[in-house]
């Protein structure tokens, strides 16, 4: 648990920006929406005409004029690739910071195993990712009840929990990959999470580039999707758990017996 | 318990293809004040930082207190207290929470409150009473809290707990290590390069510190490229050379080359001598290293035209930098 307690001080600060950045921007999102729902007839007639652009995001598929169509998008994007930088950069450094800082050496003479290590900072890992997004759903319900709309629990909750296994996901992987780094790996963590990002949308656009959606977790938190089938996509997330249950043993195993230089 | 602290067979460590340590044979016994001596990148980090599991080794095996330095590795760690030649901290904490957070990490406690436990006087605190097979579940609550032990430490060592790790100098740095290494009272205290960066009389106030804890059968294993300081302080030394133990012994041993430190007013055939090492001509007279038959020194001084002179028993850095490094 002292590791646990470390890591979170450690992370206060940064944690609080995360989540102000991007609650912030959600809730102007959703306080938008009394304001886009108006102008939604035109709207919908100037994104049809704007052909892929609009597929790469999900926007052929639902409806802007309701506040779940409006939210998937708008704020999904704003979850999504937000939640999904926080996430990146909190996996990838847990590990590597230690050695780029040079703490690793007070860290690991000290009797706590090496496992324990890695044990008490993936849960401290798992654990702001948890709390991130229950402070988030929160305020996004209050900023839905706020203005007035309806709020619908069901795909909200769905899409939220998409967004936070892919949270979770690209945590795993990018944990996987710090055991192998000497110096902080910041610049790989968010390279990851937007090339997933884009990935996705490139997986939209085309046809012929489809299969991408097996290898980026943005796949199965696409809103249009979601909302149809009123479920997550089970196979897509059974992928997703795979390569995070691969990214947690690679780092077990490698860094247990790791070289401190 | 085993009965001595270090003790390695053929240990080896290699970066890939680089050197680090080859065949290292070092025998440590409890109790002792050993000394590990070699300049700068000859293997002494990398010896250390195996023993204490940092790093694996690529050949040999290693045992500390009789326990395997790669399976009982946290075992190891909890009797030994760990001085690393360059300290870094987590920013933003104060000294008070690096200490804190150490003695928690070994499973301590440490109170934060200003109230000090029971007093004890100054050198029982920082000489802890010990049995041979003081495990961490036997421990009283007295010995189980640090606080009061880094307290006096701080104390002795000038060192402010509430000053933020950030904003100290090198040496109030060193500091903080040399408290998180000694708090929780450990059986063997590895130190690298220990006095960097500190002042002399903290240089003093830690070596007082250190001969307190040896007295008290703590085994200090002291690594230095400083030879003056394990002269002044260890019983044992060892000495390291790319990667290899040169030599090694009692440090009277070491120091018992049989070489001789001359210096002379007036003049003499230098060339008639063989064995003459860091030879300095001054312009009356001389100053050499001689490690040769005396007959023969005193045959050719007694041909030169000798004012005064004077023969010593060289120091130990002198015979390390001219007869170990040739």
């Amino acid at each position: 648990m002292t590791i646990i307690k470390h890591e979170l001080r450690q992370n206060r600060t940064s944690f609080a920006v995360w989540t102000a950045s991007i609650a912030f921007l959600l809730i102007v999102c959703v306080f938008l929406f009394p304001e886009m729902k108006g102008e939604m007839d035109s709207m919908g007639n100037l994104f049809a005409s704007m052909g892929r652009f609009t597929a790469a995001f999900g926007m052929d598929r639902l409806n802007f004029g309701t506040l779940i169509g409006y939210y998937s998008i708008e704020c999904g994007n704003i979850l999504g690739l937000g939640g999904a930088l926080f996430a990146s950069l909190l996996g990838i450094s847990a590990l590597t910071k230690e050695e780029k800082d040079r703490t690793a050496e007070f860290l690991l003479t000290h009797p706590v195993s090496r496992m324990r290590v890695i044990t008490e900072k993936l849960a401290a890992v798992f654990l702001q990712i948890t709390v991130i997004n229950l402070l988030i759903l929160i305020l996004s319900l209050l900023s839905i009840a706020l203005i007035g709309e309806d709020i619908p629990f069901k795909e909200l909750l769905l899409i939220h929990g998409a967004y936070f296994l892919l949270q979770l996901e690209l945590a795993c992987i990018c944990f996987g990959i710090s055991a192998f780094l000497r110096r902080g790996g910041a610049g790989i963590g968010m390279g990851l999470a937007a090339a997933a990002y884009f990935l996705n949308l490139v997986a939209n656009i085309s046809e012929s580039a489809r299969f991408l959606h097996w290898l980026t977790p943005f796949a199965y938190c696409e809103g249009a999707d979601i909302i149809a089938a009123g479920k997550l996509d089970g196979g897509r997330i059974a992928v997703g758990t795979t390569l995070a249950v691969i990214g947690i043993t690679v780092a077990y195993r490698h860094y247990v017996r790791k070289d401190i230089r | 318990m085993n009965e001595n602290a270090i003790q390695t067979r053929n240990l080896t460590k290699y970066y890939g293809k680089t050197r680090g340590i080859e065949q290292i044979d070092l025998t440590v016994p409890r109790g002792d004040f050993f000394g590990f001596i070699g300049p700068n990148g000859a293997g002494k980090s990398t010896t250390i930082r195996t023993l204490l599991g940092l790093i694996r080794p690529t050949g040999g095996e290693a045992k500390i207190f009789g326990l395997d330095i790669i399976n009982d590795r946290e075992r190891i760690l909890s009797h030994v207290g760990y001085l690393p030649s360059e300290t870094s901290f987590y920013p933003g904490m104060r000294v008070r929470d690096v200490l804190k957070l150490s003695a928690e990490l070994r499973g301590r406690s440490f109170r934060r409150s200003k109230q000090p436990l029971p007093r004890s006087s100054h050198g029982i605190a920082t000489q802890p009473r010990r049995s041979d097979n003081r495990c961490e579940a036997t421990l009283s609550p007295w010995e189980h809290d640090c606080s009061e032990t880094a307290r006096l430490l701080c104390e002795r060592l000038q060192l402010d707990p509430a000053r933020k790790v950030d904003e100290l100098s090198l040496g109030n740095k060193k500091k903080v290590s040399i408290v998180c290494a000694l708090q929780h009272d450990p059986d063997l205290l590895i130190l690298d390069e220990p006095t960097s960066g500190l002042d002399p009389l903290m240089q003093r106030e830690f070596f007082e510190i250190l001969r307190e804890r040896s007295a008290g059968g703590t085994t200090i294993f002291l690594s230095s490229h400083i030879l003056s300081e394990i002269q002044h302080n260890c019983a044992h030394a060892a000495m390291i050379r790319d990667g290899r133990i040169i030599a090694s012994g009692s440090v009277e041993d070491l120091s018992r080359t049989g070489a001789r430190r001359v210096s002379i007013r007036g003049q003499m055939d230098y060339g008639a001598l063989s064995s003459v090492k860091n030879l300095r001509i001054l312009s009356d007279g001389a100053d050499f290293l001689y490690r040769g038959d005396v007959q023969a020194l005193l045959a050719v001084m007694a041909n030169g035209t000798i004012r005064d002179v004077s023969i010593n028993e060289p120091d130990l850095e002198e015979i390390f930098l001219h007869y170990y490094t040739d």
